[in-house]
């Protein structure tokens, strides 16, 4: 399958772990993404000044990947997912907004004909890949790790976009991947990590984070593992903060899902981006090494 | 206490006005129920924002109270309260549509002029530029050009580059 790999504007600068481990994990599988150099945001930041500003930076990138004639276009964010697949639905919908986009479009040379399949990662992992095919190809399966996996609020909402996959308040497909990996996972309640409100109010925002991190601490976890750069930001980046200001130690190492299943799949550290995770994996890596010598 | 809005503060329009606007026409469908409000995780944390009172303060009219407070900035967009909603309002979309309405009316937050001027500059919320294209290929990444112009040409024909922009509204 060749599909495009949607970048956005978060990951190719600040979390290139992510990047390189599905790019890793996608060749481990056959797929064979390519790069449209001229991708540039999704839209998703403009949408709270002027909705018709998303529409036409989303439309835009989809006419090129349409052009480029690949399969799918593959996002690593959330948000990104969430702002392609949305301007597809209205496209396909709305025919004031649709007529709207398309003078845009026609504006800058481009003409989109809304065919272009969106897919989250995680979702192209578990749909197109498909669980089977994971497990046949786990190496070193991660027996005892406790992972709290957390999709994330657009991965499967608003469900109108998404038509049908998994379930929109508590999808279960990155559960089912984190098992296909031999590691078990937590029941969470699935609450907003917050990042959304961060630009806004931050207090409130982090405020939010904690409700979840200490569910996950609570409900003993040894790592996350996500699927969205900003919740990255919220779990991850911000977990220092958030226990200096409430003073608790979480110690919570944060990983995107493709790392994740890249040491499951056998594929060596150092190639999976790990230098960028900030908190320490120490405990993890001696339950690994000690895994792989028991062999 | 506050004192309670009356009739002169008062704008019967600015329903209608929701209504008109993407994402708001749903508006009026609600029976306040509170499902908005309980399912909110920024509620659960910070008793300021309240989706239900917002609807209700913008079904009455107060339209200064709310543009003005800021209360629809704090909204996460995680859409629990679309996917619960008895009424289908779209709460999510709604608060979206005023904020829209807000940044017509002159109250863009700075956060959001800065999110406009670096799409403008680089084509995305980060630039990537040769000290970042060392790192990515440092780790077997390809580079990544910004490719700004038609970024800005889309912010032109929207007709967003007022809001960022030293120059006169179209």
């Amino acid at each position: 399958m060749r599909v495009a790999l949607f970048l956005g504007c978060t990951v190719p600068v600040r979390a290139t772990n992510y990047e390189q481990a599905f790019r890793r994990v996608a060749a481990e599988f056959g797929t064979e993404v390519i790069d449209i150099n001229d991708f540039s945001c999704c839209g998703f930041p403009a949408k709270a000044v002027d909705r018709m500003i998303p529409l036409v930076m989303a439309a835009r990138n989809l006419a090129l990947a349409e052009r480029e004639g690949v399969e799918a276009v593959v996002t690593l964010c959330n948000a990104c997912t969430e702002t392609l697949t949305e301007t597809n639905h209205v496209l396909r919908h709305d025919p004031e907004q649709q007529e709207k986009v398309a003078g845009h479009l026609a504006n800058l040379g481009y003409r989109y004909d809304g065919s272009m399949t969106v897919r989250h990662a995680a979702r192209f992992l578990y749909q197109e890949i498909g669980l089977d095919r994971i497990r046949t190809k786990v190496t070193q399966p991660l027996a005892g790790w406790r992972i709290a996996a957390y999709p994330g609020c657009h991965y499967t909402k608003p469900a109108e976009i998404y038509e049908g996959f998994d379930r929109p308040e508590r999808p279960i497909s990155l559960n089912l991947l984190v098992e296909a990996t031999g590691a078990e996972t937590l029941e969470l309640e699935g609450t907003c990590c917050g990042g959304g409100t961060l630009g806004a109010k931050e207090e409130t925002a982090l405020k939010m984070a904690r409700m979840t991190l200490d569910q996950m601490k609570e409900r003993g976890a040894d790592a996350v593992a996500l699927i969205c750069p900003f919740c990255d930001v919220m779990f991850e980046q911000n977990q220092k903060k958030i226990e200096r200001q409430v003073g608790v130690e979480y110690g919570l190492p944060v990983l995107y899902y493709p790392q994740l299943l890249g040491l499951a799949l056998g594929i060596p550290r150092e190639e999976l981006g790990f230098s960028i995770n900030r908190i320490k994996m120490d405990r993890l890596w001696q339950k690994l090494d000690a895994q792989a010598m028991r062999g | 206490m506050p004192e309670p809005l009356i009739d002169d503060q008062l704008d019967p329009s600015f329903r209608v006005q929701i209504s008109q606007e993407k994402g708001g026409e749903k508006i009026t469908r609600c029976f306040a129920c509170a499902t908005c409000t309980l399912s909110c995780p920024v509620r659960a944390v910070d008793d300021s924002f309240n989706p239900r009172r917002i609807i209700h303060l913008a079904l009455l009219g107060a339209k200064q109270e709310v543009l003005e407070s800021g209360f629809v900035w704090l909204c996460s967009s995680c859409y629990l309260c679309s996917e619960r909603c008895p009424q289908d309002v779209s709460v999510t979309e709604l608060m979206c549509a005023i904020r829209n309405i807000a940044v017509r009316e002159g109250r863009i937050p700075a956060a959001y002029i800065a999110q406009l001027e670096l799409l403008d500059k680089h084509g995305r919320l980060y630039e990537i530029g040769d000290f970042e294209n060392k790192k990515r290929t440092k780790m077997g990444l390809p580079r990544v050009e910004e490719k700004r112009e038609e970024v800005a040409r889309i912010l032109e024909l929207v007709g967003a580059t007022r809001y960022y922009r030293k120059e006169p509204a179209p």
